[in-house]
């Protein structure tokens, strides 16, 4: 129960930080089509962050909802990736930040259907069919801005070469992660990534865009270790319930 | 005590907030409706993990059902199985169009890249030549389309498989 809840926030936390980032967008989109659109995508993962938490919530089986587990936790207890709460930039860092994400997660989902728990197969399921359409739409402008003007294929490829050495955490295992594997609960993290590569690959190589050789750092926020960024946008997130407890919308 | 017939009759009354011509049984979010020994039971599920009307759906079931009277039910809401546009019935479908969104057609996966939009017809006046203005619309289940003809901009309810 315990490695399971904490796998939850895990991927909980990743939804509800870049869900958080892309609303922050909202108004301020380049043109109103990708407004829409990454406002969009931020309601589905912010969806999904909620009913990931609704169950580690009720696996804790301490009273607390899932408005508790987004909104009253503090910077260390949020288990997310540090790619995730890395700041929007121009549009070519948010679409690569969101295009290593949806790779990702879209193995992990396609995986996750087979969970032995059965309300993390559900979740999957239903989560799977949006970041497919997510998946899509990060694809298409990746390729897009690397295979575009001189200035877009610039900022995509400076992105990637600033993002790449955050990718690694995605795949990151401690002994959560180690018993859910054996439980059947979850995939072998480490056999997703040659596929999370391969797919990565075969994007970049239309779009015209290279990976650097090394990777060459660790983030630790799967352990809630955190860039500085992210203390910025939880002041953010919790201002409300912060200043008004249990204020109600 | 309601048969289930009866009860199914009501819950017509509960509309899609953001859709009001579509009843949650147009729509096939509502799964079923079984009798246990603790009372009528409603299973729902939400279009979108992020829809923001499942929450005023559920209120809107317990006002329907408590105005005539039924206080024994539980509304449980699931994920799986995921729902699907496929489930929205024919006279569904045909409310939609006349309340100026176009249904759902057949589409390509979503792996493929830079696919050709669907061909969607003008739910106005009915031409099918328009053209895809946006993939992501006013809510999640929608893209937004512009009739070639007649210049209506019109929402289009997504495919979702």
């Amino acid at each position: 129960m315990e490695h399971t809840y904490k796998f939850l926030l895990r991927i909980g936390d990743d939804s509800l930080i870049l869900g958080q980032r892309l609303a922050e967008l909202c108004g301020h989109g380049p043109i109103l089509e990708e407004d829409i659109a990454l406002t969009n995508i931020s309601l589905d993962l912010i969806g999904q962050a909620t009913n990931i938490y609704t169950y580690a919530a009720q696996l804790e089986g301490k009273g607390r909802d899932a408005d508790a587990l987004a909104f009253l936790r503090l910077e260390h207890q949020y288990l997310n990736t540090v790619l995730v709460e890395q700041p929007n930039g121009n549009f070519a860092d948010t679409l690569v930040r969101q295009f290593f994400f949806d790779v990702y997660r879209k193995l992990l989902f396609e995986h996750l259907l087979t969970s032995t728990d059965e309300q993390i197969a559900a979740i999957a399921e239903k989560s799977l069919k949006e970041t497919r359409y997510h998946l899509k739409h990060s694809s298409e402008w990746v390729i897009r801005l690397g295979d575009g003007t001189e200035l877009s294929k610039e900022r995509a490829q400076f992105a990637i070469l600033d993002l790449w050495r955050y990718t690694d955490e995605l795949f990151y295992m401690d002994e959560t992660e180690i018993q859910l594997v054996s439980a059947g609960v979850i995939p072998n993290l480490k056999d997703l990534k040659p596929l999370w590569m391969e797919h990565v690959l075969s994007i970049l190589n239309i779009a015209t865009l290279k990976l650097p050789e090394n990777q060459g750092f660790f983030g630790a926020g799967r352990q809630g270790r955190h860039s500085e960024y992210m203390g910025f946008l939880l002041a953010q997130l919790q201002y409300m319930q912060r200043v008004y407890p249990n204020m109600q919308w | 005590m309601v048969s289930k017939e009866e009860l199914l009759t009501l819950l017509d009354a509960v509309k899609d907030p953001e859709i009001p011509v579509l009843s949650i049984r147009d729509l096939g979010i509502l799964r079923a409706v079984t009798l246990s020994t603790d009372g009528w039971i409603i299973d729902i599920t939400p279009t979108y993990s992020g829809c923001p009307a499942m929450i005023t759906i559920e209120e809107e079931i317990a006002k329907v059902l408590n105005a005539n009277g039924i206080t024994q039910f539980t509304i449980n809401s699931s994920l799986s199985p995921a729902w699907t546009t496929d489930w929205i019935t024919e006279e569904g479908k045909r409310k939609l169009e006349a309340y100026g969104i176009a249904p759902p057609v057949d589409e390509v996966d979503k792996s493929v890249l830079f696919s050709k939009p669907p061909v969607v017809p003008c739910p106005k006046c009915k031409e099918t030549n328009t053209k895809l203005i946006s993939q992501f619309g006013s809510t999640a289940c929608k893209a937004h389309y512009q009739c070639q003809v007649c210049l209506e901009p019109f929402d289009y309810f997504k495919c979702l498989r």
